[in-house]
């Protein structure tokens, strides 16, 4: 008893352990669970252009900084014989080039990619750094003081007075002191969003400016948008200058952040940045890979992911075979098949998924059949069984060699794949059921190479099954599962299917 | 037709899976097979324990030995070769009888000496042992039908299968041999299973492919008159060979010789389940009962007479 609780505990432990892993690895690193789910894919490119005057020209662009649920990666820039470097300044990240004695017409890029994920953190701490106020004339502090007391008393808090001065602005007919700042202050959105910052410092509101891009497949030349964000109960909030807060910002990469100026220049003129994005479709698990290699999460150090693509290839195979051994113990310890020879079925399944399932099934019985015909003269020839084997594996060669020739000639090219059967196998096979024709007769042989071909059917709609290919090469762990139903099956003392029919006649009786 | 599991557990069948985990798995101590699945260790370790075994001639071992087979064969009476680690029946070469250079199959079908020799051939490359692994040859003599089986088996002589549980006769059944099992006596190559009452030696229901039987098919003998004598001695024998292998569920498969009487002809260690159809009983409530014997039976004789106490057939 003890030693069947063991096995239960042990077949339930090694399932919860790769049903675990699994549920870590698709909730945590963010595994898509099937295959058939995308994921899109941004790459952000910042093109830089000025005109140079033979001086030493210095460029720095203001950088991305890192973002919650904004996973970025491959970041790149690309400039022709320019010196390149990144660097902090103030607290903030720069892409800084330089180069002497530049003349003519200058483009330069830097790229990033980017990917949403929704449970990515970045790791940065949050400040803020704060900067001088404006300098505003009487009248202007005049209507400062009406804009903001007016928004001050209409609210409860730094977010909802934000709001609130936010749809002041926005409205169609402002009141005179918002006109007044309209008029004299704001003729983009660049200005508006400056003006609305000035007024919320104002008030001692802790504000920031924000360049945000909207991550949208096929823009071209696009300037930073300009936001805001608010710093309030611990946390900062954005807002869009002209629909106020944003609860969910969706699609939205924030590029600049703060004081700092977007793009400095030197020695050059006419610069300007703009901002082109496209969007890609990967699959997600080539997305959860990006990332956990680029974060470097260990476990990811120890997946097939590592290996070259050629032998990922071959693994993703391999890793099939336990499951096809599981067909092969649940049809032999539950239904109670007969097969000739016990994993033989596994690999003929290997074989049909190479050849597909028809064309290997004929080829199957083919080469069987006429090496079934080829062995029984081969038994006159009174030969050790050493010697028979090799010549029926020779005879199997040329079998196959013929049929594939042939094939091919009345067009069908998919003869090609009979290589791809064990040969070794396919003689062995015809060597036994020679054996089991003589000794017992052609209605065995129906009854065991049926068997083994219905198993190998079975194993390979098992094998081919996209879910399953799937689980077994990106969690390899679920093999761990199919061990504990292996093990637990093992442990099965019930009846098999077979034998409620074998064993039918005696109840009859009663 | 198919049945109700729990219909099966009724009845005390016991199926594939239990025998071989609760009672296979439980009671045969691996390290002991080879005593069993080597025919010839077999042999050898029963006439140790004085358990009588078909004459034997001697074996081949080597591919260089058999162009010397012909010194083992006896000159004039029959013969069987049989590879040492087979099993089901298959590479068993019966001749019935020798006439000079010409052997005679129970069919009739006639062979020589070649033939004979590129069947030993076989059998040492092992094609008829497990996974194909080489072989020996063992050459004994031809067991003798006995009277009381005339009619009931053709060309092959019946073997006696008994189920030893722990040394304990749990079962038992003849098996006869059919013009479809080609002389030999096993059940899947198409002989008739009759089970044989424990207490008696009287037949109690016959098989054939798993099937209900009544006459038998080639000579239409009423199957159900059988009875096989010296039951005692042949209850005897099976049980000896517990104390033989220590094996714990075994099938003893015991032949009748015309003039030297029962002998063992082989061991099992995963004896077949059809015994339970050819006895119209399931096994299991047989065996449940040994398991709860309370008193310790020291010897053979105290054991036999347990079964022949408790096992009553009731069919
Ligand atoms: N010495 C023998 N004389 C006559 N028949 C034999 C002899 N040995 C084997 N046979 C026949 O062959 C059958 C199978 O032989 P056995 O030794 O039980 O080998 P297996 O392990 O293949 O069942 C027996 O049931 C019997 O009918
Ligand atoms: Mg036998």
């Amino acid at each position: 008893m003890t030693s069947k609780l063991q096995i239960y505990l042990f077949s339930f432990l090694l399932i919860f352990i790769a049903v675990a892993t699994m549920a870590y690895k698709v909730k945590y690193l963010d595994f898509p669970l099937f295959s058939g789910e995308d994921k899109s894919i941004f790459n952000i490119e910042a093109k830089i252009k000025f005109e140079g005057t033979g001086e030493n020209a210095f460029i720095s662009l203001a950088l991305n900084e890192e973002q919650d649920e904004m996973f970025v990666y491959n970041e790149s820039a690309s400039s022709l014989n320019y010196g390149y470097t990144t660097a902090q300044v103030d607290g903030y990240k720069r892409a800084e080039w330089a180069k002497r004695h530049i003349r003519g017409t200058q483009t330069i890029y830097y790229s990033i990619d980017v990917i949403e994920d929704s449970s990515y953190i970045s790791q940065k701490t949050k400040k803020y750094i704060s900067s001088k106020p404006l300098d505003m004339n009487s009248i202007m502090t005049q209507a400062t003081i009406a804009i903001m007391d007016d928004a001050e008393i209409n609210s409860a808090d730094d977010l909802s007075m934000t709001a609130k001065l936010i749809e002041k602005f926005a409205k169609e007919e402002p009141t005179q002191a918002v006109g007044l700042f309209k008029r004299r202050y704001i003729h983009s959105d660049n200005d508006l969003r400056n003006t609305l910052v000035t007024l919320l410092k104002f008030k001692n509101v802790q504000v920031r400016r924000l360049g945000v891009l909207k991550l949208k497949d096929g823009q071209k030349n696009v300037k930073l948008t300009p936001m805001l964000e608010i710093f309030s109960k611990n946390r900062w909030q954005l807002f869009d200058i002209h629909t106020g807060k944003i609860d969910r910002p969706e699609n939205l990469f924030v590029w600049q952040r703060g004081g700092v100026s977007l793009l400095d220049a030197e020695g050059v003129i006419n610069s300007k940045v703009s901002f082109s994005i496209s969007e890609n479709a990967i699959s997600s698990r080539r997305a959860a890979l990006l990332k956990s290699s680029a974060s470097e999460i260990s476990l990811m150090d120890f997946s097939l992911f590592i290996l070259p693509n050629e032998s990922q290839n071959a693994f993703k195979q391999l890793l099939l075979i336990p499951i096809g051994a599981l067909v092969v113990v649940l049809l032999r310890v539950l239904i109670g098949v007969k097969t000739s020879g016990t994993f033989m079925s596994v690999l003929i399944a290997m074989a049909f998924m190479q050849t597909q399932l028809i064309p290997g099934l004929i080829m199957f019985l083919s080469v069987v059949s006429l090496g079934l015909i080829v062995r029984s003269y081969l038994s006159y020839l009174n030969l050790l069984l050493v010697a028979r084997i090799s010549a029926v594996l020779i005879i199997v060669v040329g079998i196959m060699a013929v049929l594939a020739v042939i094939a091919f000639k009345l067009g069908f090219e998919d003869a090609i794949t009979i290589t791809f059967f064990p040969m070794i196998i396919l003689a062995w096979t015809i060597e036994r059921m020679s054996i089991v024709w003589e000794e017992d007769g052609a209605k065995e042989v129906f009854m065991q190479g049926g068997g083994s071909l219905i198993v190998a059917v079975l194993a390979y709609f098992v094998m081919i099954n996209p879910i399953i290919q799937f689980w077994t090469f990106n969690f390899p762990e679920f093999l761990l599962a199919v061990l504990g139903v292996i093990i637990l099956v093992g442990r099965y003392s019930g009846y098999r299917l077979s034998e409620l029919y074998r064993f039918a006649s005696m109840v009859k009786k009663k | 037709m198919i049945i109700f599991p729990s219909e099966l557990k009724k009845l005390g069948i016991l199926g594939m899976n239990a025998r071989n985990i609760d009672y296979i798995g439980k009671c045969n101590d691996r390290k002991l097979y080879p005593l069993v699945d080597d025919k010839l260790q077999t042999k050898q370790l029963a006439t140790q324990h004085g358990l009588k075994t078909p004459e034997f001639f001697g074996a081949v071992e080597y591919q260089g030995q058999i162009k010397n087979i012909e010194d083992l064969l006896p000159k004039k009476s029959g013969f069987v070769i049989k590879p040492a680690q087979g099993s089901g029946g298959k590479g068993i070469l019966i001749i019935h009888k020798r006439e000079n250079d010409i052997f005679y199959k129970p069919s009739g079908e006639s062979l020589t000496l070649i033939d004979i020799k590129r069947h030993t051939s076989n059998i040492l490359s092992g094609l008829y042992s497990l996974c194909g692994k080489d072989d020996v040859a063992i050459i004994e003599k031809l067991i003798e039908f006995d009277e009381v089986f005339d009619g009931f088996s053709f060309e092959g002589i019946p073997d006696i299968r008994i189920i030893i549980y722990k040394g304990y006769p749990v079962m038992a059944m003849i098996r006869l041999s059919t013009s479809m099992s080609d002389g030999k006596a096993n059940l899947h190559q198409g002989a008739v299973g009759v089970g044989i009452d424990i207490l008696t030696g009287k037949a109690i229901s016959a098989v054939q492919y798993d099937r209900p039987i009544f006459h038998h098919p080639d000579t239409g003998k009423e199957l159900l008159k059988l009875e096989v004598p010296y039951w005692e001695e042949i209850l005897y024998l099976a049980c000896g060979s517990y104390d033989m292998t220590n094996l714990g569920y075994l099938g003893a498969d015991i032949v009748l010789d015309k003039y030297e009487g029962p002998m063992l002809l082989e061991l099992n260690a995963r004896p077949g389940l059809t015994i339970q159809i050819a006895n119209s009983q399931g096994i299991i409530h047989r065996l449940s009962m040994i398991d709860e014997v309370s008193v310790t039976h020291e010897n053979i004789q105290q054991r036999i007479d347990f079964s022949l106490k408790n096992f009553k057939n009731n069919v």
